[in-house]
């Protein structure tokens, strides 16, 4: 469905056309929720007794033609990076290849996670073949794919460093964290049963290592660290740090999040971590499905390997076979995590190979450094890599983004890193265009100079205009049920 | 040198965009200190799509073509083919968490649907967007009762026959927590009642039961279970799946205060153990819930529109005081889940159920009437599964009937489990074949 102009002033405005308010209706004609389609009330036959069983099920009953109406118009109702610039930073939304869903489709990798061993040397083979890629990707000597998300693959890494600090006989009951991380790194670090000892950023935005030398002790377990940070910042004092923790027993974790930035030119394993996850879905292109599946998995360096979660995949004389280590932390996944994330991410790192991951890294930090240059935003921080925190000023950067919304494009992360006031941050990666990049641009200043009516306004070309959050968390209705209450 | 098929840079652009910048090349705009600088190569070879497709084909390829009769925890149902072609729409899998909802109404109408369905299948008030899968749902659970419940208690209690890798995740989750897993006895595959209410005491904090349970058998005493957790202020957490709730009892009805479970047995085929954690509670936990909420609220113009919502209970606002440290979930996966459920509707769903019941009774009874085969062991309903007896011993027998073409669980020295769904059900009549092969 294309926005184009039937108000003739469209094709004068910044930035590009997408126009889902046509989508927009009223409430008499309002898009039905499935309930509101022929919901059934039904009682359960006679395969069970009755004292087994519930009295009755109430669920809409629509037919095939009818489901797939209502998904096709709620998919017209929803962005995607098929859709446009979709520049959230620290999230790393690129193309995501259709070809690793083709592979993923493949009926042979539908399999129980029960099956023996011998029986599925295809699964397994691709599994260690993913293990050997990531491995020599971060520079880390073993990896477990069986985190199923990022945050698990960090419960994963700390559960490991608390391991390893038990085998060692010593209980350390602090991880030390940036104030600038992501939320995840803290609860991850409360949900191992540590104590969290936040670190200021220096002014120059990196770490502040006064502030760590102060912070670290016996009681360290580990330093949480993203590098390039999450304002685009290589901590160049990386090697420094790691010596700052090591001297005192702790391990240094890193957190995957920016690996886009770094793919060929640096790897965590030869900056001193001990500990790493890899975001599949961010930097191996893996969708992101609205909010998941991802896959989180975790590369350690030789001497904690005893300890990642088992099985593993092991290459033998005989074939590929699941391992298992005495040492090994308590498991994060029912099964294998998440398998068909996995296919799709050794399909992505095949397809690129060494020159394409490498360039995937040089054009991502290419197109974040020429955005910054077109927007007339500034950024307090530099040099940055594959993204960059601009600040909107005396602008709210929520209300800059919502009128991003109206020139066709997605707007960046806001508010957040709080280091930098009324934040935008922001990143393109390598997938777009010169003239992507100047109509994401053109968006940014559009939305900058529009009147505080006109951001407060903002948007008008989605199919719901500014949605009342305030109201949604006062008087929460979580379902259809609770709205027929009303 | 080749570069990502995926940047559509032209040279001519990409020299501009150097020029904008003012740097010579990409590498300048590295600020990487020397010792740390990666200046080798991965060794990873570049394909083009179609060597990719062949090669990656040619490995799975060897996997072993078997029917499965495989279950414990990770179901294959059919998924109809409208269920791929709607999910696989760009706009909904290669989009992102909904931080702008205006732009996203499409995707947050759909979790709202999945919440709906499942607080109408479990009766309780809230359900979540997903958690990873059933293990880490009954982790959460777990964390949840240590914030909601007053009592003193640390200890959480399992049936001693709940799944190894769940009792193993549930441990990882509680260890920070200080809390013990501790197991109470099962008898013909369900709870024992008159032991579980001894091992209940004003130091529980937790009770979990499943129905169906791992052996596939259905719980007839749940709510005496709720009572025994509710006498000592324990909380009572229910493991389930959206079909099998289709038709039993409701959790609500008999006490249950959260549901986990495993929703993948919705919309997605047998994934190597992927899952979709189920997560509904009551709604007095509302601000302890962990993981994404969609809620209903208003646009600008009046109408009704839908937000993630209570997000400061979630990591991005509350860091190390947020309920859980999920971010990530599986929202496609209950994207997918909805629409199966959609399009089977509350007929389709409970025919669906009742074939969960009747093709297990059927080949429990076909089974048993192997010389050498007993089935099922458990004297009790059955759903999906059920635990096989045979006199020789069970390994031998799996390798056999794996050589037959068929795969089950080996459980015991002299006990095997097999799990029949609509689909595997055509394939009934082989497997028995094959065990009147090589059991008898």
């Amino acid at each position: 469905m294309s926005g184009n102009g039937s108000d003739g002033t469209r094709d004068r405005e910044p930035g590009r056309t997408y126009d889902q308010a046509t989508y927009a209706v009223s409430d008499e004609e309002n898009e039905p929720l499935l309930t509101e389609k022929r919901s059934d009330t039904i009682e359960p036959g006679d395969a069970l007794p009755d004292d087994l069983t519930r009295d009755e099920l109430t669920l809409p009953d629509p037919e095939e033609p009818e489901v797939a109406r209502h998904y096709t118009r709620l998919s017209q109702m929803n962005w995607s990076i098929e859709s446009g610039p979709y520049p959230l930073g620290s999230c790393t939304m690129k193309y995501n290849p259709p070809v690793t869903e083709d592979v993923a489709a493949d009926p042979n990798a539908a399999v129980h996670p029960d099956r023996s061993a011998d029986s599925i040397q295809g699964t397994l083979g691709l599994l260690a073949g993913l293990q050997d890629y990531l491995g020599r990707i971060g520079g880390m000597d073993a990896v477990s794919l069986q985190p199923p998300a990022g945050a698990a693959g960090e419960f994963t890494g700390i559960a490991v460093a608390r391991a390893y600090h038990r085998a060692n006989g010593e209980d350390r009951s602090e991880v030390l964290i940036p104030s600038s991380a992501h939320g995840t790194n803290f609860a991850t670090a409360a949900l191992a049963g540590y104590d969290v000892v936040e670190l200021p950023s220096a002014e120059d935005g990196r770490v502040d290592m006064e502030a760590l030398e102060a912070a670290v002790s016996e009681d360290t377990a580990a330093l949480m660290l993203t590098n390039p940070n999450t304002v685009g910042l290589f901590e160049r004092d990386i090697e420094d740090i790691a010596d700052v923790v090591h001297d005192a027993g702790g391990l240094l974790y890193y957190d995957g999040a920016n690996l886009n930035a770094l793919l060929g030119r640096a790897r965590p394993g030869d900056m001193g971590f001990d500990i790493m996850h890899y975001n599949v879905h961010k930097t191996f292109a893996t969708p992101h499905g609205g909010g998941g599946p991802g896959a989180g998995p975790v590369g350690v360096v030789d001497e904690l390997e005893p300890y990642l979660p088992n099985p593993r995949v092991e290459e033998t004389d005989s074939g590929y076979e699941l391992a298992e280590s005495e040492d090994a932390i308590e498991r994060v996944h029912g099964f294998q995590g998440n398998w068909l994330v996995l296919v799709k991410a050794y399909a992505y790192i095949a397809r690129l190979g060494d020159s394409g991951l490498a360039d995937a890294s040089a054009k991502a930090v290419l197109n974040a450094n020429y955005l910054a240059e077109q927007v007339d935003f500034e950024v307090p921080y530099g040099p940055f890599h594959h993204e960059f925190a601009a600040t909107a000023g005396d602008v709210s950067a929520a209300d800059a983004a919502k009128r991003m919304l109206d020139f066709g494009v997605h707007p960046p992360t806001t508010n957040w890193p709080e280091m930098v006031p009324e934040a935008m941050l922001t990143e393109p990666t390598e997938i777009e265009s010169k003239q992507s990049l100047d109509d994401l641009a053109a968006a940014f200043d559009a939305a900058l100079s529009s009147t505080d009516d006109e951001r407060h306004d903002a948007p008008s070309r989605t199919a719901a205009k500014r949605i009342d959050q305030t109201g949604a968390a006062r008087n929460p209705r979580l379902s259809w049920q609770s709205l027929d209450e009303e | 040198m080749s570069g990502t098929p995926y940047a559509p840079h032209s040279d001519a652009e990409t020299a501009a965009m150097l020029d904008a910048v003012g740097v010579a090349d990409e590498a300048e705009l590295f600020d990487i200190p020397d010792p740390v600088a990666f200046d080798g190569e991965f060794g990873i070879e570049t394909r083009s799509e179609q060597a990719l497709r062949r090669e990656l084909g040619d490995l799975l390829a060897e996997n072993d073509d078997l029917t499965e009769f495989l279950g414990r925890g990770h179901y294959a149902h059919y998924v109809p083919s409208v269920i791929d072609s709607l999910s696989k729409r760009s706009e909904f899998l290669t989009s992102y968490t909904q931080y702008q909802p205006e732009i996203t109404q499409g995707f947050l109408q759909a979790l709202f649907e999945y919440q709906s369905m499942l607080v109408e299948l479990t009766g309780l008030e809230i359900a979540n967007c997903s958690m990873y899968d059933a293990a880490t749902a009954l982790g959460e659970a777990a964390l949840l009762a240590e914030r909601v419940r007053s009592v003193d208690g640390d200890v959480v209690l399992v049936p001693e026959n709940l799944r190894e890798g769940k009792r193993s995740v549930l441990e990882n989750y509680v260890d920070g927590a200080d809390l013990r897993v501790e197991e109470y006895p099962t008898e013909q595959g369900t709870v024992d009642i008159d032991a579980l209410d001894d091992a209940v005491d004003e130091g529980t904090l937790f009770v979990y039961a499943e129905t169906p349970t791992v052996r596939g058998c259905i719980e007839p005493n749940l709510a005496e279970i709720g009572d025994i957790a509710d006498e000592e202020g324990a909380l009572f957490c229910l493991g389930s799946d959206p079909i099998a709730l289709s038709i039993l009892e409701e959790p609500a009805s008999i006490g249950a205060d959260v549901v986990v479970g495993e929703a993948g047995v919705l919309g997605l085929p047998a994934s190597y153990g992927m899952g979709l954690g189920l997560f509904a509670c009551k709604e007095s936990f509302l601000r302890q819930v962990p993981g994404r909420l969609v809620g209903a609220s208003e646009d600008a113009d009046g109408t009704r529109a839908y937000t993630l919502t209570l997000q400061t209970r979630e990591q991005h606002i509350r860091k190390q005081r947020a309920t859980s440290n999920i971010c990530t979930n599986q929202a496609w996966v209950a994207l997918r889940a909805a629409m199966h459920a959609a399009y089977l509707g509350a007929d389709g769903l409970v025919d669906l159920a009742e074939d969960c019941v009747t093709l297990a009774e059927s080949l429990a009874q076909d089974l048993d009437d192997i010389t050498g085969v007993r089935a099922p062991v458990d004297d009790r309903h059955h759903f999906r599964e059920f635990v096989v007896g045979t006199d020789q011993p069970a390994a031998a027998v799996a390798d056999d009937l794996e050589a037959e073409g068929f795969a089950v669980h080996v459980i015991g020295q002299h006990r095997l489990q097999v799990c029949v769904t609509d689909a595997n059900a055509h394939a009934a009549d082989g497997l028995v074949a094959a065990f009147e092969e090589v059991a008898a």
